[in-house]
């Protein structure tokens, strides 16, 4: 291929505090009653104020440190002036140049790292619905014109917004890239960074540049909203197919923000930028800059659990895993804890960390139904030997063989897979579970 | 004695010792309104169904051996303070019909605090003004003469108390709003530190500057109200912690223990001599009351119009963009010529590309002020000067002034931008009987020192003629 993706990322994590970013209301607002979260501060009512979610930068000071970001003494909330129906202030309380968290990264499996350029805190917007008159005849408004509905549970939910450098050339990288980023998050425990309940928004920016170029591109096409890996993966493939035949035909694709039409399986325009917006962001009056203590920080710090890698290199290590078993069963926070706790029971009964690994890998085992106690038991049942008297099992052998004369002629020829059906048939007649080292030498006896 | 003539400490006697009740009080102001409202306009919503019933509870209230510190005193709070169920407009017709569903924490205070609440004043349309005459419901008049204005923003309360319309009122200044109109309407306006009372639920004008304040017949009361008002709130991120003074019982001051400096910088070019004269004449009565005056040199105030107006209007084109028409009934179109100026400036001065050059020079600006006033106070205790440059104007003055608010407000401006605590008093009128009022500037969070000096001024100068008089309505 002639040409080379320059792709960088824009993901908002929602956080699950209690309440929202900058008033008491709860911040839950999937599957609630609309407008019942609400109060003067989200509603963006004259006079009301915002005051600080302390939890909630907190955590984003967290988040920032677990992707290796320096967290800089000043920081400071400042005011994004834009107009949408679903900002009931006229402006969004953001970070501009002060964000909480800078240049961090995040080490992908394939070993390339990726930039993050900040991780700043700001309020989500309340929730549009756009509605046709006829749909509802309850909220129905004059000649049935279309009409939208706002709710305003969502207004002020305290969002996360991680920004990486331009560093992806493809959208595999992207996948591995966002799967480690929610499994920090979740390590983490600040959000569930579930992608059905808009926890992760995604936003790829793409363009193409030639092989040789070392310069960025002087376009830049967002695709904007997204919520789910497997879309942003079709995304990013769309556009780098698109953009290529742009290029081809000589032109320069389009500076624009577009969607994901996930029907039509292609990105649609929404936004033609002719120039950049205009925020006109100003250092937000109404909540004070914050400095930082050392203190504070390394307190913050000390409060952060094993991070992924830590605890996957430590797996393969203590627990002499495969890459591939110490991968799996670190995934999550839930699953490696059930691995070690059954671990430390089996320690107890002689099995070993490998044996209790596999049992929950091969056997997809339901971590939520069976304990880790139950689970050992059943490992201890399952490796358990019967014992059987030796004369009886030779007997049990010579009859095999004699029923089965294949066994003795093919082994003499020199096929030595013949064992495995003779052990097969003698089991079958045994009816339990023996040791089978000891049927093997049995069996290579009245053979000889 | 007519009731609606006592202040709060004559009046909370009156309540105590049974020689009237806080219903009788309401009533006697009630009276006073309905006969001055048709000259004055001071207010844009009277509650005086919820005024007599809360009347009636205080008396209740006092009768059981309740004591609150505004317990059935009738009070008047600006139009752009949020209060529950009564409509709010920050004289806008933009909220021609916006009824609030919480209370400002300072009415939520004064509520706790036993008040009546006798309505919601009259104030230039957002606060934006020095004269009330751009109020979208029909300008205020000055109690003293009724062709001239009363100032602003917070005219309506400011002309409601030099009437006697009520007890005492409610304001909020931004750069001048409660010191400005006090001094045109001959009354007390005390302007807190920045960041010392909530602004919770008050209609923001410029976030970073808006003060809210009594506005009082005496320095005592508004002592009395600052105690209430004062302190941390939960709801505000920039209220202090530092703890709320008694401000009512410490208001003496040994005069020969004070250092007042006084800058020539304030005496400027288009004072008029009246009123130059007259804080002359005030000054001179310090020293003889045993304070040490000391010449210092300020910034000449000029330089603060600048920082003022480009940090008061870029917050402003961000603080009405909430008024997009979607929520408040009312669309964009019922903005008037001034709010509209403010919201244009404002949106160009934070403009990408313009930002450094106005903002935030403003605020580098803002802290050079700031340095200047640190290192005055290094010298001296407090600052005293005129606290307008002028008497009150004629009624239609500010027509074709855009700049009118930050010229008018000129002395009052480098203390606001600096959040520093000042109190307007009245110290005489002028031959055509309008007042003349004069400032005590101190640092921030001195309010406890800036009040004695106020109380000492005034007690010192109790019995001097011109107190005696009353507005002729």
């Amino acid at each position: 291929m002639k040409y080379k993706a320059v792709i960088g990322l824009e993901v908002h994590v929602e956080l699950k505090t209690n309440s929202k970013m900058f008033c008491a209301c709860s911040a839950e607002y999937f599957g609630q009653k609309p407008n019942t979260h609400t109060c003067p501060v989200c509603l963006g009512l004259p006079g009301a104020l915002p005051v600080p979610n302390k939890t909630a930068i907190e955590w984003c000071v967290m988040l920032g440190m677990a992707l290796g970001c320096d967290i800089p003494q000043f920081s400071k909330f400042d005011r994004k002036n834009y107009f949408y129906p679903d900002l009931p202030k006229g402006y969004q309380i953001s970070q501009y140049d002060k964000p909480f968290c800078v240049n961090g990264n995040i080490t992908l499996q394939n070993g390339k790292r990726i930039g993050i350029t900040r991780v700043h805190m700001e309020e989500d917007t309340a929730k549009l619905t756009h509605q046709f008159g006829t749909q509802n005849s309850k909220f129905k408004i004059q000649k049935d014109e279309n009409y939208s509905l706002i709710d305003f549970n969502r207004s002020g939910v305290p969002l996360v917004e991680i920004v990486t450098e331009p560093d992806f050339d493809n959208a595999k990288d992207v996948i591995d890239y966002l799967k480690k980023l929610q499994q920090i998050v979740r390590y983490l425990g600040v959000s569930n960074a579930d992608m059905e309940k808009g926890d992760m928004r995604l936003e790829p920016n793409i363009s193409l540049r030639k092989n040789a170029e070392k310069e960025l591109p002087k376009y830049k096409v967002e695709v904007k909203n997204i919520n789910s890996f497997s879309f942003v993966e079709k995304a990013i493939n769309y556009e780098i197919k698109r953009q290529t035949e742009v290029l081809e035909k000589k032109g320069t694709p389009v500076q624009e923000t577009r969607g994901w039409n996930q029907a039509k399986q292609k990105t649609v325009t929404q936004r033609v930028k002719e120039e950049a917006s205009d925020y006109r962001y100003f250092p937000e009056p109404d909540i004070p800059p914050i400095r930082w203590t050392k203190s504070q920080i390394s307190n913050l710090k000390s409060q952060i659990g094993e991070l992924p890698e830590e605890k996957f290199k430590r797996f393969e290590r203590d627990y002499v895993l495969s890459n591939y078993d110490a991968e799996i069963l670190t995934r999550g926070i839930a699953l490696a804890d059930y691995f070690e706790e059954a671990v430390d029971l089996g320690k107890k009964h002689g099995l070993s960390a490998k044996q209790v690994a596999n049992q929950i890998i091969n056997k997809k085992v339901d971590t939520y139904k069976i304990l880790p106690a139950q689970l050992i038991l059943e490992i201890i049942k399952l490796t358990a030997k019967e014992d059987i008297d030796r004369d009886e099992l030779r007997k049990i052998v010579k009859e095999v063989l004699e029923k089965n004369p294949k066994i003795r002629n093919d082994y003499k020829a020199g096929k030595k897979n013949v064992l495995q059906f003779a052990i097969g048939q003698v089991l079958s007649t045994v009816g339990k579970k023996i040791d089978t080292k000891e049927l093997v030498k049995i069996i290579m006896e009245e053979l000889r | 004695m007519k009731l609606n003539n006592l202040n709060i400490k004559e009046a909370r006697k009156g309540l105590e010792n049974k020689d009237f009740s806080s219903l009788d009080l309401t009533k006697a102001c009630l009276d006073q309104i309905k006969k001055l409202e048709g000259k004055l306009n001071a207010f844009v919503t009277i509650t005086e169904k919820e005024a007599l019933k809360q009347a009636e509870a205080a008396d209740e209230l006092i009768s059981s051996g309740q004591d609150l510190p505004l317990l059935g005193i009738p009070i008047a709070i600006k139009d752009n303070f949020s209060t529950l169920g009564i409509k709010t407009t920050a004289s806008s017709k933009v909220l021609d019909s916006y009824i609030p569903p919480y209370d400002a924490t300072v009415v939520k205070k004064l509520k706790d605090a036993g008040m009546v609440l006798l309505g919601k004043t009259n104030m230039d349309a957002w606060a934006h003004g020095s004269s009330t005459e751009t109020s979208d419901f029909g300008p205020t008049r000055n109690p003293w003469n009724i062709n001239h204005l009363p100032g602003g923003s917070s005219g309506g309360s400011a002309a409601a108390v030099a009437a006697d319309e009520v007890i005492a009122a409610i304001g909020s200044e931004t750069a001048g709003s409660i010191r400005q109109p006090a001094s045109w309407c001959g009354v007390v306006g005390l302007k807190p530190t920045y960041g010392r009372v909530s602004r919770y639920g008050v209609i923001a004008m410029g976030s970073s500057l808006d003060s809210p304040g009594p506005i009082t017949k005496t320095v005592e009361d508004s002592a009395l109200i600052l105690e209430v008002l004062a302190g941390k709130d939960e709801k505000d991120a920039t209220t202090s912690p530092l703890p709320v003074g008694n401000y009512s019982q410490k208001l003496n001051k040994n005069m020969k223990e004070l250092k007042v400096g006084i800058s020539k910088e304030y005496f400027v070019n288009s004072i008029d001599k009246e009123v130059q004269g007259e804080i002359e004449r005030a000054i001179k009565k310090l020293e003889r009351f045993g304070a040490k005056i000391e010449n210092i040199k300020l910034f000449d105030p000029k330089y603060a119009i600048d920082v003022y107006t480009i940090i008061q209007r870029s917050e402003v084109s961000s603080n009405l963009a909430r008024y997009d028409g979607i929520r408040y009934g009312n669309g964009r179109d019922y903005f008037k010529d001034e709010a509209k100026r403010r919201i244009v400036f404002g949106t160009y001065a934070l403009s990408s590309g313009y930002y450094d050059q106005y903002y935030n020079k403003a605020q580098q600006v803002r802290t050079v002020i700031i340095n200047d006033f640190n290192k005055a106070f290094e010298k001296v205790d407090v600052i005293i000067a005129p606290t307008s440059p002028s008497l009150a104007l004629p009624v239609g003055a500010t027509k074709d002034a855009a700049m009118f608010g930050e010229i008018a407000d000129v002395l009052v401006e480098p203390s606001s931008i600096a959040g520093l605590a000042g109190i307007n008093i009245p110290v005489g009128f002028s031959k055509s009987g309008l007042p003349i009022g004069m400032q005590i500037i101190g640092p921030q969070f001195s309010e406890e020192l800036v009040l004695s000096v106020a109380y000492e001024y005034e007690k010192l100068t109790q019995n001097e003629e011109w107190r005696k008089l009353k507005p002729n309505l």
